[in-house]
């Protein structure tokens, strides 16, 4: 009886904690959601009964070319990733499957960068992108990312768990090497390409220093960058509009997790990160 | 180095070749400016460049990148990338610094007829100070202010002062000050009497008032000389720490300045040291009578101009200079000057526009918004020296800590005086 | 050169080209580069050797973004770490409402920093922001939460644990849920409580998780900065000035490319060295299927 009374207090407890701790660490999306539907006024002050507005979308979908930054943002994320699907999967196969002079130095160096990130060398990589003509270019922006050592990593590590008959098989086949790696090994790589996607998305979609520097035109601009031009003014911060712009540019990526995340997580378990 | 010539020819190359293509008529300029909300002020400025296009046939497309650090940030990093604006606002304390850049064309090299002296010669003659260097003018104002007190009329009657009556010393002020604290009963402050920015990019503009209040200028003409370790700067910086040490009537520590308009609209601060650019905004959202006051000084008034210029960049073709130069002429106009006035609050700069019937009408109607000009005949420039940046970060973080209490104001400016004499020395040669 | 060795420098060629473009070579170029001085418009640099690194010896304000960042990371990983774990635990048993937690949980990580930043400078905000106010019911004082060079820091440590910790529980959570249960089975019919089962099963069967969990985070606690630059600037008195933010700054604010230059070579031999210790060291102690 003891043992079970303290087990409920226990858990009973442990499910207060997780909740309160969930709670926290909604809080400032719940303030967000509360002032952008609010008048100003009621910015700071939390009273139940104050009257709904949406005037602060509407005027912050006015105040900045959101629409354009939204467009640039998904554009950059796309090709980021697609770039990445493919570079790194031909570098990932190389390494995991085929035998050649120098390929476990060459994996160090390419692993160097897993702890490097290009955000850390920006004054160089700025030069670069001037030599190259690609400043204030989308593509500007991805080049230091294409050549991801993290997926090529990822990837070698789901390559190598392929079972070597799979491949026979399709060798047996007749089939070439690109025919083998498209054939056998990138459909059974599915749930890491989905969980590389997530951690890829995610993080360019949050970029903001590198953007900062290389973007200097609406047209280019990422959300994060048009995000914080627009709220840095000489007369104060207006929570209501930055809440309703922050709201708006966090909406998308919002909605889509909402709507795949056992799917994430699915694929999470099954990319075997560990 | 071969990698800097490398990239010399590489720019050189891409800067000749549209200049090729455009060798005579500009189609389309680029300009950064700061200071956006948004909204407002950014519709503004497409109107005016949208008037500029349909008188001219020349496209003008006005970029908004932040406050006025971010725009110089992107304003310089975007023209050493080779792809930059051909003019933008900046702030007209960084001539100095933008010089060492290599990257400014003085307008006399633009080209410069007696129209244009004349133009030049019509402005405050406080906004040009800090345009001139080698004889020659490097930028022209455009959205320059003065600071200046907002105070909340309602908490003057609240604690029974005189609501139209505003200290003019250094005394007055600090005893105003603290009468304006209000505690709730566990003695925690509901409400405090006087904030001013002591953040990186505000920090040195607060006190060069302070110090002009003082009577100690910042630095000298030149630009590469500091007077930080000065007694009147030293006394400037004591009453600053006094007002929250001594007075109570500020917190203690660093106030940000992105906070004092919100803290002034919520009602926990009852006067603030701002800029009249905030005019326009504080009226509309204001839900208490509030008034604008000059500054104060240790015996009369003082204050300081801040605000940004126009610079033009050596990187624009002569053609491009040239109608940027036009669209600056055509945007300070008498009328145009008075209209972003009136819609924004900063002063507008030149006398010329302060005669035009809409300024007039404006005036009248709102006698606040000439508080701020009559304060011009004692403001001295912003802090502008070489390395202006270096040494505002220098300035800024010896005033943070004398702010915290944890350098006395002695201590706070002889360390800041020797960290930008440090900064300056390899320009004290010139 | 064989068949095979040529298809494999063909299918290595474009990610390695961007990788040494973009990581390798300018590693190169800025160490190089902190062996001359500042080129200051047309004017030449000169080489200086190793002046630039004694000069950074002798800056104050290096020391102290040295000393913040370590404290800064000495704070951040094991408490994003330790609160990934819980939140994954919570989540994997049979708790009411976990896929909502879940959500709760993982949604700092979909915000971009910046978009947060203002939200959290309301929380921050002196009197009558959020946590001022909170805590004024329970008779707290005032703090100028960001103005105060004691609090700033901690302040920016929250905020950073606050994002990240989400993103580590997935990947626990993925682990714990494919761990086989009949060892669970089998030591509750040993009669193994559950902390002890969680010490000597769990945890050991997670180290693969949490050594890539901590490389995440230590890569994130030197190049996330995003928050600085909005909410403090490095400020108060460089209170919570990070090493990559005085770069920024350096670099971009003063144009003092050679200093910059100095302190990337810094913040680079700091990851070799933290890579080092994480893979060599520790990667030895992990267990793998």
């Amino acid at each position: 009886m003891m043992v079970a009374d303290h087990n409920f207090v226990g858990r009973s407890l442990e499910t207060i904690g997780a909740w309160m701790l969930g709670i926290l660490w909604l809080l400032p999306l719940l303030y967000a959601v509360w002032t952008a539907f609010h008048p100003a006024a009621y910015a700071t002050h939390f009273d139940l009964f104050a009257p709904l507005t949406l005037k602060n979308l509407v005027a912050a979908w006015q105040a900045a070319p959101f629409a354009r930054y939204l467009v640039n943002t998904v554009m950059l994320v796309t090709l980021i990733l697609a770039a990445q699907f493919v570079l790194c999967t031909l570098a990932a196969f190389a390494f995991a499957r085929l035998t050649f002079p120098g390929r476990d130095l060459l994996f160090a160096v390419v692993l160097l960068q897993l702890m490097v990130m290009p955000d850390v060398l920006l004054v160089e990589n700025y030069r670069t992108l001037v030599q190259l003509h690609l400043v204030d270019t989308i593509l500007g922006i991805a080049l230091p990312y294409l050549g991801s050592a993290f997926g090529i990593f990822l990837l070698r590590q789901t390559f190598l768990t392929i079972p070597q008959p799979l491949d026979d098989a399709a060798r047996l086949e007749g089939c070439g090497l690109l025919a083998r790696l498209w054939r056998v090994y990138v459909p059974l790589a599915k749930p890491t390409y989905i969980a590389y996607g997530l951690v890829s998305v995610s993080y360019h979609w949050n970029n903001f220093l590198w953007p900062l520097i290389i973007t200097n035109s609406v047209t280019t601009r990422p959300l994060t960058v048009g995000l914080s031009v627009f709220a840095t003014t000489d007369q104060g911060i207006d929570w209501s509009i930055v809440t309703a712009a922050t709201l708006m540019t966090s909406a998308p990526l919002l909605v889509a997790f909402l709507l795949f995340q056992r799917q994430f997580v699915a694929s999470f378990m099954r990319a075997g990160i560990r | 180095m071969i990698r800097r010539r490398t990239l010399l020819t590489t720019t050189a190359g891409m800067l000749a070749a549209p200049a090729i293509l455009r060798a005579q008529t500009v189609q389309k300029l680029t300009f950064y400016y700061p200071v956006a909300v948004g909204g407002p002020l950014a519709a503004i400025m497409d109107g005016y460049c949208k008037a500029f296009q349909t008188e001219t046939g020349i496209a003008v497309e006005a970029v908004y990148a932040g406050d006025y650090s971010a725009t110089m940030i992107k304003a310089v990093t975007a023209i050493r990338g080779g792809a930059g604006p051909q003019f933008a606002v900046l702030l007209a304390a960084e001539m100095h610094s933008l010089q060492d850049q290599d990257i400014l064309v003085s307008l006399d090299d633009i080209g410069l007829d007696a129209d244009a002296r004349k133009w030049l010669d019509g402005f405050y003659p406080a906004f040009m100070a800090n345009s001139h260097a080698d004889g020659k003018t490097w930028s022209v104002p455009f959205q320059r202010s003065t600071a200046v007190f907002y105070y909340s009329k309602a908490a003057f009657q609240d604690s029974g002062l005189d609501p139209d009556k505003f200290p003019t010393t250094w005394a007055e002020l600090g005893d105003t000050a603290a009468k304006l604290v209000k505690r709730d009963a566990s003695g925690k402050v509901t409400r405090w009497g006087i904030k001013m920015a002591g953040d990186l990019g505000n920090a040195q503009w607060t006190f060069g008032a302070l110090a002009n209040q003082a009577e100690q200028k910042l630095m000298n003409d030149a630009g590469n000389e500091v007077f930080f370790s000065q007694p009147k700067t030293i006394e400037a910086m004591a009453y600053w720490r006094g007002l929250a040490e001594t007075h109570h009537a500020a917190p203690d520590g660093v106030s940000n300045w992105s906070q004092l308009s919100p803290d002034f609209l919520e009602g926990n601060v009852a006067i603030i040291q701002h800029t009249t650019g905030n005019l326009t905004n504080l009226r509309d959202k204001a839900q208490f009578p509030f008034g604008v006051a000059g500054l104060a000084g240790k015996n009369s008034p003082h204050t300081v101009v801040g605000g940004g210029n126009m610079y033009f960049f050596r990187s624009a073709t002569p053609a491009e200079q040239q109608a940027a130069l036009r669209f600056a002429r055509w945007v300070s106009a008498p009328e145009r000057a008075a209209d972003w006035s009136i819609r924004t609050g900063y002063i507008a700069t030149s006398p010329a526009a302060y005669d035009t019937p809409a300024l007039k009408e404006y005036i009248a109607k709102f006698p606040a918004a000439n508080v701020a000009r009559t304060f011009l005949s004692v403001a001295t420039g912003e802090l502008s020296v070489h390395e202006n940046q270096r040494v505002y970060k220098a300035l800024t973080d010896s005033i943070q800590a004398c702010l915290n209490g944890s350098k006395t104001p002695t201590q706070a400016m002889t360390d800041a005086q020797g960290e930008a004499e440090r900064i300056l020395k390899p320009y004290k040669r010139a | 050169m064989r068949r095979e060795t040529l298809h494999a420098y063909l299918l290595l060629l474009p990610a390695l080209i961007l990788l040494v473009a973009f990581t390798h070579w300018p590693a190169l170029e800025t160490l190089i580069d902190s062996l001359y001085s500042t080129p200051h418009g047309a004017r030449p640099a000169p080489f200086v050797g190793l002046a630039n690194y004694s000069d950074l010896r002798d800056d104050p304000v290096f020391w102290q973004a040295l000393r913040n960042n370590a404290i800064y990371a000495a704070a951040t990983i094991p408490a994003s770490i330790v609160l990934a774990l819980l939140m994954a635990l919570a989540v994997n048993g049979a708790l009411p409402g976990r896929s909502a937690l879940r959500l709760a949980y993982f949604i700092p990580t979909m915000l971009p920093m910046i978009a947060v930043a203002n939200i959290w400078l309301f929380f921050y905000t002196p009197d009558y922001g959020l946590f001022d106010r909170v805590l004024g019911w329970f008779g707290g004082g005032r703090h100028n939460w960001l103005g105060d060079a004691a609090t700033a820091l901690p302040a920016m440590i929250a905020v950073a644990v606050w994002k990240e910790a989400g993103f580590f529980m997935i990947f626990y959570l993925a682990a714990l849920q494919t761990m086989p249960t009949d060892l669970r089975e089998a030591a509750a019919l040993e009669g193994s409580s559950r902390w002890n089962y969680f010490r000597r099963v769990t945890l050991p069967l997670l180290m693969p998780t949490t050594l890539f969990v901590l490389v995440n985070a230590v890569i994130n606690a030197f190049r996330v900065i995003d928050h600085i630059v909005v909410m403090t600037r490095g400020g108060p008195d460089n209170a919570t000035t990070l090493l990559l933010y005085y770069i920024y700054e350096t670099g971009f604010r003063f144009w003092d490319t050679a200093t910059a230059a100095t302190l990337t070579i810094v913040l680079l031999g700091i990851l070799a060295l933290t890579a080092w210790l994480q893979f060599g060291v520790l990667g030895r102690r992990v267990h793998y299927r």
